[in-house]
C-alpha cells in the first residue's frame, strides 16, 4: 500500500451539482481523507481497528481474487476495489438479527459477518464445498447461516425481494431489518423504482444502500440520471434518504445506524446515497481504460477508503508500517491457506446437478440422474 | 362425499379461504384483490375476513408485487400473489424465472419459495392482442416451477388448495370465461386434486382428444358431436401441464392409437409440442395416424369477434383434426 502524505481536496461542483459531487454541502461526513475527525460520532479505537482490518481484508481478498482469475485458476471475480468503506461500514452497522440482500460486491460484508474465508474462496472455484454447490458464478454465494440472500446477477432484482422479507417480518411481529445493496445502475431499474415505492407505502423496515460508484460498467452517472443525486428519488417515493461520502467508512456507520434506529422505530425505510468509486473494472470481464476518462481513477486514489484509516489510525494508535504489515501477512496467509485447499478439493459430485430444483426430487429427474450416471460424460471445461 | 354446487370461481375463492384459516402464514396479494373484492371478484369477502395484513392491495406492478412476494415466501410466509391477467405477469417475469423458479437451486437449497402466482389465462372475449396470451407455455418450460391448468370448479379447489401447501413456486392458470361455470365440488375440507394426475373426462375407444382449461369444455362438446356421427372420443383432460401425466395418455393411446391435442396458444412450440414429441417418443408403434395439434393460428389475437373466433380453437376445428387422424373425412 502506497502512502499519500498531503492531500488536496476536490472543489464542490456548486450550482452544477452531480450525483458524482463528493464535496457537495449535503454529502455527510465525519472524517477528511486526510483522516482528521469533523464530527466525533464516539468510535472506539478497538472499533476503529477492526473496521480497518475488516476494509484491508476485502482489499486483500480482491486483489488475489483478480490475479486467480487472471491466472486461469478461476473463471470469474467482481470486486469492491475503492468501495470497502461503504460496504464494511454499513455491514458492521447491522445488529445479529438483521438481514443482507446484496448485490454482487459485497463479499466483504459477508466475511466481516462470519462467512468462512474457506467457504468464500470454495464458491471462487465452484467445487463440492461450495455453499451454493457450483451453481452459480463465483461472487454469486448465499449464506442463510449469516442472514445473507442470495447474490442475484439481474440488476435490482434484489430490492422488491429485500422489501418483501422486511415487510413480512414486521408483518410476524419479528424484530429486525434488511439492508438491501444495489449500484448507481440499479436505480434505473423497475425494481429499484417498485421496492422504494412498496417500501414508502407500508413504511416496511428496509436499508436501501445505493453504492453510487460512478459507472454502471461504461455508462457514467450522467448518463444514468438527470437528476442532482441518486438520493433525490427517494422525494418521489416518500422514503427518506441522505448522502453519505462513500470513502469514509466512520460516516456510513453512522448513517446505516440512524436509518437502523428508523427502522425498528417502525418509522420506515431510509434510502442511502454512498458516493464512492469503483477503482476497479466492472468485473475481471472489463477493461475500464477502454471508456474512463483519464485522470478520474488516479483522482479516486487520493480519497481511497483504506488510505483514510490509516491516517486516522496513525494518529489515534501509533498504526505505523509495522502493524501494517503484520496484518497483511496474516491476511495473506489465512487467503493462501484457503486458496491451497479449495484448489485440492473435488467438484462437486454429478449426481447434485439435479438437487434442490424441486423441494422433492421429480421422477422425470430421477430419471435424468441415473441415465446420466450411466451413460458416456462429456467433458468439463479444461479436462 | 358430499359436495355442493359451485361456479369455478367461488371455487377459488372457497380454497384460498379455508387455506387461509388453516394455515396464517398463507396470505393474498395483487391488484384490487381487496377493497374492489377482485378484478373479477374471485377474493369477494376476503379482505372482511382476514383483514388487511393478510389481503394486500398493491401498487400497480407486477414486477414489484412478484418481487416482495418471493421476498416474503423466504421469510416462510406463503404468499398467493393474483395477476389481474396472466398477459400482465410478463412484467414479472424476470422474478418469476430467476427468483422463484431458480432460488432453492441456486442457494445451494438454503431457501425455499412457496409462492402461488394465479389468475385468468388465454383469451376472454374480445379483449385484443394483449389480453388474450396462454401464458402456460412460457412458464412450463422453465425447471423450478409446476403448472397447473384447472377447466372444472372441483379441480380448480383441489389444485388449488395441492398449490398453497406445496413447497415450490406453482403456476396457477384459471379462465375469464371459465369463472361463471358450475359444478359439483366436494365438501371435505382436506379435499385436493394430486399435481402430476390427469383424468378421463369422458371415455372413447376412437381417438383421443388432450386438452386443459377452458379447452377442455369446448373438446367435450366437440366429442359429443362425433359420437353423433359414429366416432367415440376419449377426452382427457390434463389438470397438471408440469408435472405431466405421460402414463395417462400413453395407456389411452394404447387403447384409441390416435390422438389430437387441443389448446389454446401459437404452434410454434409450447405444451402441445411437448405432449406431441412424448406421445411419439413413447408410443410411437402404437399410433396409426399423425398427431394433430389444435391450436390458435399463429397470429396475435384480433379484437374483431368475427375475427377472433377464427384464431381461436373451435369445436368444429378440433372434430375436423379427429376426422382427419380417424381417415374419416
Amino acid at each position: 500500500m502506497t502512502t499519500v502524505s498531503s492531500y488536496q481536496e476536490p472543489e464542490a461542483q456548486g450550482a452544477e451539482r452531480r450525483p458524482d459531487d463528493v464535496m457537495a454541502d449535503d454529502v455527510i461526513r465525519v472524517m477528511a481523507p486526510d483522516g482528521t475527525v469533523i464530527d466525533d460520532i464516539g468510535i472506539d479505537d478497538e472499533t476503529a481497528v477492526a473496521l480497518y482490518q475488516a476494509m484491508l481484508r476485502t482489499r486483500i481478498v480482491d486483489d488475489r481474487a483478480v490475479t486467480l482469475q487472471r491466472q486461469g485458476r478461476i473463471g470469474f471475480h467482481i470486486g469492491s476495489l475503492g468501495e470497502e468503506a461503504s460496504i464494511i461500514g454499513s455491514a458492521f452497522a447491522l445488529r445479529d438479527q438483521d438481514w443482507i440482500f446484496p448485490c454482487y460486491r459485497e463479499f466483504g460484508a459477508a466475511l466481516l459477518r462470519g462467512l468462512s474465508m474457506q467457504t468464500y474462496m470454495d464458491n471462487l472455484y465452484g467445487n463440492a464445498n461450495d455453499i451454493v454447490k457450483g451453481r452459480q458464478m463465483p461472487d454469486h454465494w448465499c449464506d442463510r447461516e449469516h442472514r445473507i440472500a442470495s447474490v442475484s446477477s439481474p440488476i435490482g432484482t434484489q430490492i422488491t425481494n429485500a422489501v418483501g422479507f422486511a415487510w413480512a417480518a414486521a408483518l410476524k411481529n419479528d424484530p429486525l431489518a434488511v439492508l438491501v445493496y444495489f449500484g448507481d445502475g440499479a436505480t434505473s431499474s423497475n425494481e429499484f423504482h417498485n421496492g422504494l415505492n412498496f417500501a414508502g407505502v407500508n413504511a416496511t423496515p428496509t436499508v436501501f444502500l445505493c453504492r453510487n460508484n460512478g459507472w454502471a460498467i461504461s455508462v457514467p452517472t450522467d448518463k444514468q440520471t438527470a437528476s442532482e443525486s441518486f438520493a433525490a428519488k427517494g422525494v418521489a417515493y416518500g422514503v427518506p434518504a441522505v448522502r453519505v461520502d462513500g470513502n469514509d467508512v466512520f460516516a456510513v456507520l453512522k448513517v446505516t445506524r440512524d436509518a437502523l434506529t428508523r427502522a425498528s422505530a417502525g418509522e420506515g425505510p431510509t434510502l442511502i446515497e454512498a458516493i464512492t468509486y469503483r477503482l476497479s473494472g466492472h468485473s475481471t470481464s472489463d477493461d475500464p481504460t477502454r471508456y474512463r476518462p483519464e485522470g478520474e481513477a488516479e483522482a479516486w486514489e487520493q480519497r481511497d477508503p483504506l488510505l483514510r484509516m490509516r491516517r486516522y489510525l496513525a494518529e489515534r494508535v501509533n498504526w505505523g508500517d509495522a502493524e501494517q504489515a503484520s496484518a497483511e501477512q496474516a491476511i495473506h496467509h489465512e487467503v493462501k491457506a484457503a486458496i491451497e485447499v479449495s484448489e485440492n478439493t473435488p467438484k462437486p459430485a454429478l449426481e447434485t446437478l439435479f438437487e434442490g430444483v424441486y423441494a422433492e426430487m421429480p421422477w422425470h429427474l430421477r430419471e435424468q440422474q441415473a441415465e446420466l450416471l450411466a451413460g458416456t460424460r462429456a467433458p468439463g471445461h479444461g479436462e | 362425499m358430499s359436495t355442493t354446487t359451485m361456479r369455478y370461481r367461488e371455487a377459488i375463492r372457497s380454497a384460498i379461504d379455508e387455506e387461509m384459516v388453516r394455515d396464517k402464514n398463507v396470505f393474498l396479494m395483487g391488484e384490487e384483490v381487496g377493497h374492489y373484492q377482485g378484478a373479477y371478484k374471485v377474493s369477494e369477502g376476503l379482505l372482511e375476513k382476514f383483514g388487511e395484513n393478510r389481503v394486500i392491495d398493491t401498487p400497480i406492478a407486477e414486477c414489484g408485487f412478484a418481487g416482495i412476494g418471493i421476498g416474503a415466501a423466504m421469510t416462510g410466509l406463503r404468499p398467493v400473489i393474483e395477476f389481474m391477467t396472466w398477459n400482465f405477469s410478463a412484467v414479472a417475469f424476470d422474478q418469476i424465472l430467476n427468483n422463484a423458479a431458480k432460488m432453492r437451486q441456486m442457494s445451494g437449497g438454503q431457501f425455499n419459495v412457496p409462492i402461488v402466482f394465479r389468475g385468468p389465462n388465454a383469451s376472454a372475449r374480445q379483449v385484443g392482442s394483449q389480453h388474450s396470451h396462454a401464458m402456460e407455455h412460457f412458464y412450463a418450460h422453465i425447471p423450478g416451477l409446476k403448472v397447473v391448468a384447472p377447466a372444472t370448479p372441483a379441480d380448480a379447489k383441489g389444485l388449488l388448495k395441492t398449490a398453497i401447501r406445496d413447497n415450490n413456486p406453482v403456476i396457477f392458470l384459471e379462465s375469464e370465461t371459465l369463472y361463471t361455470f358450475k359444478g359439483e365440488v366436494p365438501d371435505e375440507p382436506d379435499y385436493t386434486v394430486p399435481f402430476g394426475k390427469g383424468r378421463v373426462a369422458r371415455e372413447g375407444k376412437d381417438c383421443t382428444i388432450i386438452s386443459w382449461s377452458r379447452l377442455l369444455q369446448v373438446s367435450l362438446q366437440a366429442a359429443e358431436t362425433l359420437a353423433a356421427d359414429g366416432i367415440d372420443v376419449e377426452v382427457i383432460d390434463l389438470r397438471s401441464l408440469r408435472p405431466l401425466d405421460e402414463d395417462l395418455l400413453i395407456a389411452s393411446i394404447e387403447k384409441t392409437h390416435r390422438a389430437v391435442v387441443a389448446y389454446e396458444g401459437w404452434p410454434y412450440g409450447g405444451v402441445g409440442a411437448e405432449i406431441v414429441d412424448r406421445l411419439q417418443r413413447l408410443a410411437f408403434d402404437e399410433l396409426d395416424a399423425p398427431v394433430l395439434r389444435v391450436c390458435n393460428l399463429d397470429v396475435p389475437m384480433p379484437y374483431n369477434a368475427a375475427l377472433e373466433q377464427q384464431v381461436i380453437p373451435q369445436a368444429n376445428r378440433i372434430i375436423d383434426a379427429v376426422r382427419q387422424v380417424s381417415y374419416r373425412q
